[in-house]
This record gives C-alpha cells, structure tokens and sequence, in this order.
C-alpha cells in the first residue's frame, strides 16, 4: 500500500510516497504499529493522525491498497 | 461550483480583494475579514521565512467543511479562505478569511470560529526558518 507524507513524516521516512508490503497491515492502527518499528523517529514526533481517503480516520478502520492513505503530522496552518 | 465559497490553496501572493469582492452582496451589512501575516520572532527568535506544505485536496475538503459550518452556525451568507503555500516572506499573507453576514456579530464569530478550527483540522504544515536552522511548528512534544 501507498502512504503520502507530509511535514516532519516526509523528513523522517525521507519519501512523499511510502511503499509498504505488509500483509498484516489491515487496520489504521496497524499501520502506526508498523511506522513505529520501522522509523523510530517517531517516538520523537506528536501523535499523527492518518487520513483515508482524504478523511481523519479511527484507529480501528481498515485499509487497503485501493485507498489513498495519508500520515498527518501535528497541522499548523494559519 | 458553491458560490457561497471560494477556497484557495496557492503557491502565489493572497488577494485581500479577491475574498473582499467574493464575499460582498447586496443583502450583507457586515463582511469580517481575518488575515494571519508572517512575523518576524517566534519564541525569542528571529524568524526570516516559513514554509507552508499542503495535502492540497483533503485541505480543501476540511476548508469547505468550515465554510459550511459558517452558513449553519453563524448564517454566513458567503466564505472565502485562501491558504499560501510554498515560501512565504516576513509581512507576507499566509492565510485570508472573510465573511458576510446580515449584521456585523455574527460575522466576527464566523471569522473567528474558522481560523481557529483551520488551525485545528486543516491538513497544512508550516515549516519555521530562523538564522541557524528550521524545524516544523508543532511537530515535537
């Protein structure tokens, strides 16, 4: 599955676009598991939101190759 | 196309009168306009310049969102946001909001109440440079 980064996740996993095959990826919550074994710069980091299809989503939401998945990092528009 | 809204996410210089001119209609006796500027110190720093990221679609999504609270909440008859992007200089518009209402309070609460929930939800990051490095607002613990 792909996973767009922005902000400090960007600068972090050093990619717009995170190429991930983890078959035991199937939840939102999931996904932060694995972001946190893999880039450990995340403990360092606020808590990230993640997006599905452009929406905030709950932890327990399931994912999959079709959606279009987002790390959200702490905003800071204005 | 809502012509109750005009959203913006752009890399170019924000128009004070673009948002004026959206918002203003014959049947409106108040139009508020808020608008976030860069400045130049930030927590006994000098800042020289920000950055802006956007995830431009679902920013745009969120930022009708809050236009359409406006018209429900507040009875805005008209919401224009715009959002820079890109670098953005010290005295340089980061962000404009404006909206009309029939009469004058609601629109200052309306004007409020959305900058305060694009800080909140609006998928956008900023990026602080001052004289010996950078780092993204908000970022850390």
């Amino acid at each position: 599955m792909k996973i767009k980064c922005f902000g400090i996740a960007k600068d972090i996993t050093s990619t717009e676009t995170l190429n991930i095959k983890d078959h035991a990826i199937v939840t939102v919550s999931d996904l932060r598991q694995w972001l946190m074994t893999n880039y450990e710069a995340f403990a360092n980091v606020k808590s990230c939101m993640v997006a599905v299809n452009q929406e905030y989503a709950n932890d327990n939401l399931e994912i999959s190759d079709l959606d279009e998945i987002a790390i959200i990092p702490p905003v800071a528009g204005g | 196309m809502d012509n109750k809204i005009d959203i913006l996410i752009s890399p170019k210089l924000l128009s004070i009168d673009r948002c004026y001119d959206f918002v203003v209609n014959e049947g409106c006796g108040g139009i508020c306009l808020f608008v976030g500027t860069v400045r130049n110190r930030n927590k006994n720093e000098d800042v020289t310049h920000l950055e802006f990221e956007a995830y431009k679609e679902m920013a745009v999504k969120e930022m009708n969102k809050i236009a359409e609270e406006c018209h429900l909440k507040f009875k805005a008859k008209k919401v224009a946001i715009h959002h820079r992007t890109g670098v953005v200089s010290i005295t340089e518009k980061a962000v404009i909001i404006a909206v009309s209402t029939i009469h004058r309070k609601n629109a200052f609460l309306a004007c409020e109440y959305a900058i305060d929930r694009l800080k909140e939800s609006v998928p956008i990051w900023k990026k602080e440079y001052l004289e010996n490095g950078s780092y993204w607002v908000n970022a850390r613990p």
